[in-house]
């Protein structure tokens, strides 16, 4: 399958720019996510990449080579939409076999061809239904036939799970993680949704505000984010930020701020003490707190317990740590009554800095 | 059990004033003018006064060669009108269903023909048809081309022109109306599907269309065949009876023939076939409607 390549691609609204000069390589059989929150370009891009949207300026290659000037059906390309966008007038099949009768190919062969999807996707009993005789995730099911109906070297993906309930929605990702397997293609998926990100993605592309942040497998962005931005966005519940400065003492490099001193690892505190006596945001993922009674104080944060979600074998502990509010996530088999102060000990290798001036990570 | 009756009732006696001004203003002409059908029956006459003559109204008018061509003339009235009107009305509103710069005036100005008086477009086009000063013959001279003539030998075809001039309009406003509430992801999809301009207007957009298409026409046709200021002031249904629609005959059997039953069972035939065409439209109406039932009954069976 062609390799897709976006050239510095830009995109206006008349005076107002909202891509910035996107630089994107995507590898052969690659599932890339593009991630975000709303209007940060993601849909855009996608639909540049469809042909739905003219491009400003810059140039997208598929396969080599350049097409922002072809027709969306030039591109070898199918796509899925939110709504699912699926012909009302025809039944499932014809749905399905859309494409393929416009391309006059045999009738026996569009038959067959659809039979094959329809029974992947189980499909088969509702072949002669038409979209308003389906449920939501048939539907989806459906939009979803229609694009491998085609055997293109291209998928995307326009957010097309936003629109099912929450359980719906995980099994239909789950549906799709098997998918991509199966079917070995360039795939391109919008969501706004970092679950769907992280779970289904090769390459997860984090977008915000017409830049992208950062680009990695999702682990590269889960462990190592490059700002603040990425560091929030990924990760559920959210990386807690809070406001401090760097120290170097005899004992070594500090991080402290209200409510807290915590002693950097020694491999943070050679890239921090660049940064000494400067204003930082230090960064902790819920999941990298432990409750730890007797942990040191310079490898812990003291906190006090305000409110205890149960989740289930999870609980998220809503915590302050001076202004700031933590989450912790810890076992639900830990004691914990609310109004308690207590210690969490930090895992070192979840210290996260940011500059606090252009939120880039120290 | 007096209370239960009297709330029973409660909502026919706020009805009532309404279905006593349905009775004056709509029942009565009408009855009056079923009771006068069957009658030989002169102005100068009472109703009661009046000769019962049973159906020989109405079997007179249909083996009355006059009336026969009258009706033919009014139907291919109303088809080519319809037709053409159906045509280009879908026709522009395909084309103009993009953002251009000053659309919204243009599409102002598409509408003018429409809200423009009847009779003020029946003198319009009958000067501008006028066989010497007229506009287009004038024109026709000008870049010297032979000229016609418009009420003459081509009178049909003229009120035809004129009557599509002023109600395309009508379908060109609805049509566009129509096409802008289709789905855009689904036309979206069919552009990524591989369809060109055309197959996106055949394979989707009409069929997508459709319902409101169906209604448009037969509302369109409902009026055509009901024409008649236009036309009473462009020919008055000349020459001969080229142009004399049914609205037309009517009004002239009735004051000029003083045949007032006559009138009325010619009335009586227009309206049986209106009612035809109306009855149609609820029809199709009502099975949309159950289609739709269906739809979300199958859907909520799913879930």
């Amino acid at each position: 399958m062609p390799n897709i390549h976006l050239e510095n691609l830009i995109k206006r609204y008349g005076d107002v720019e909202v891509l910035h000069g996107i630089e994107l390589e995507m590898a052969d059989n690659e599932f890339t996510v593009l991630v975000g929150p709303s209007g940060c370009g993601k849909s855009t891009t996608l639909r540049m990449i469809a042909g739905l949207e003219d491009v400003s300026e810059g140039e997208i290659y598929i396969g080599g080579k350049p097409v922002s000037r072809l027709e969306p059906k030039d591109r070898d390309l199918a796509m899925v939409f939110q709504d699912y966008a699926l012909y009302p007038h025809m039944n499932v099949a014809r749905n399905m076999s859309f494409a393929l009768r416009l391309q006059k190919r045999p009738q026996a062969e569009i038959d067959k061809k659809v039979k094959e999807v329809a029974a992947t996707l189980g499909l088969t009993d509702y072949l002669a239904r038409k979209p308003g005789e389906l449920s939501g995730g048939q539907r989806q099911r459906v939009a979803m036939g229609r694009a491998l109906t085609r055997d293109a070297a291209t998928f995307l993906f326009d957010e097309p799970l936003s629109n099912l309930d929450a359980k719906l929605r995980g099994q239909m990702r789950a549906e799709l993680a098997l998918m991509s397997q199966r079917v070995q293609k360039n795939m391109i998926y919008v969501t706004h949704d970092q679950i769907e990100a992280m779970t289904l993605a090769d390459r997860i592309v984090v977008m915000h505000g017409g830049y992208i942040q950062q680009q990695g497998t999702p682990e590269e962005l889960f462990k190592r984010p490059v700002n603040k931005f990425v560091a929030g966005f990924l990760g559920m519940p959210p990386m807690n930020f809070l406001e401090g400065e760097i120290f170097e003492r005899d004992t070594g490099v500090f991080v402290s701020g209200d409510g807290f001193d915590l002693r950097l690892a020694a491999d943070k505190a050679a890239a921090a003490k660049a940064h000494q006596n400067k204003e930082v945001i230090l960064g902790v993922r819920p999941s990298d707190l432990t409750f730890d009674a007797d942990a040191s104080k310079q490898e812990a944060l003291t906190l006090d317990v305000m409110v205890s979600e149960y989740v289930g074998a999870q609980s998220v502990l809503l915590c302050r740590c001076g202004p700031a509010k933590v989450m912790v996530e810890v076992n639900s088999e830990t004691p914990v009554a609310l109004g308690q102060t207590l210690t969490f000990a930090v895992n070192p290798n979840g210290v996260h800095l940011f500059d606090r001036h252009n939120e880039v990570a120290i | 059990m007096q209370r239960a009756t009297a709330n029973r009732l409660t909502p026919y006696m706020f009805m009532a004033p309404a279905v006593v001004i349905m009775v004056i203003a709509l029942l009565y002409p009408l009855g009056y003018m079923v009771w006068g059908s069957f009658r030989d029956w002169d102005p100068s006459q009472t109703i009661g006064e009046a000769e019962f003559v049973g159906l020989k109204n109405y079997i007179t008018l249909w083996h009355d060669p006059n009336f026969r061509e009258s009706l033919g003339v009014t139907l291919s009235f109303a088809f080519f009108v319809v037709t053409f009107e159906m045509v280009i009305g879908v026709g522009l509103a395909l084309l103009l269903d993009r953002n251009i710069r000053g659309m919204s005036v243009l599409r102002t100005l598409f509408i003018l023909p429409m809200m423009i008086a009847p009779v003020v477009v029946g003198l319009m086009w009958r000067y501008m048809y006028h066989p010497t000063v007229g506009t287009f013959n004038r024109f026709f001279e000008a870049i010297g081309l032979p000229t016609v003539d418009w009420l003459g030998a081509n009178a049909l075809m003229s009120v035809i022109i004129a009557d599509i001039w002023q109600w395309t309009p009508f379908i060109f406003i609805l049509s566009l109306a129509a096409l802008q509430s289709l789905p855009r992801s689904a036309l979206e999809a069919a552009r990524i599907d591989g369809a060109t301009g055309w197959q996106q207007i055949i394979h989707i957009k009409l069929p997508l269309m459709m319902p409101v298409l169906i209604v448009t026409g037969l509302l369109r046709l409902i009026d055509a065949f009901k024409v008649l200021e236009v036309i009473l002031v462009m020919t008055e249904g000349g020459p001969g009876l080229s142009t004399e629609i049914l609205a037309l005959r009517i009004s002239r059997t009735a004051t000029e023939f003083r045949e007032l039953g006559v009138a009325a069972a010619m009335s009586n035939y227009l309206l049986i076939l209106l009612l035809f065409i109306t009855v149609m439209m609820f029809a199709f109406t009502r099975w949309q409607e159950m289609r739709a039932n269906r739809l979300r009954a199958a859907v909520e069976g799913d879930e």
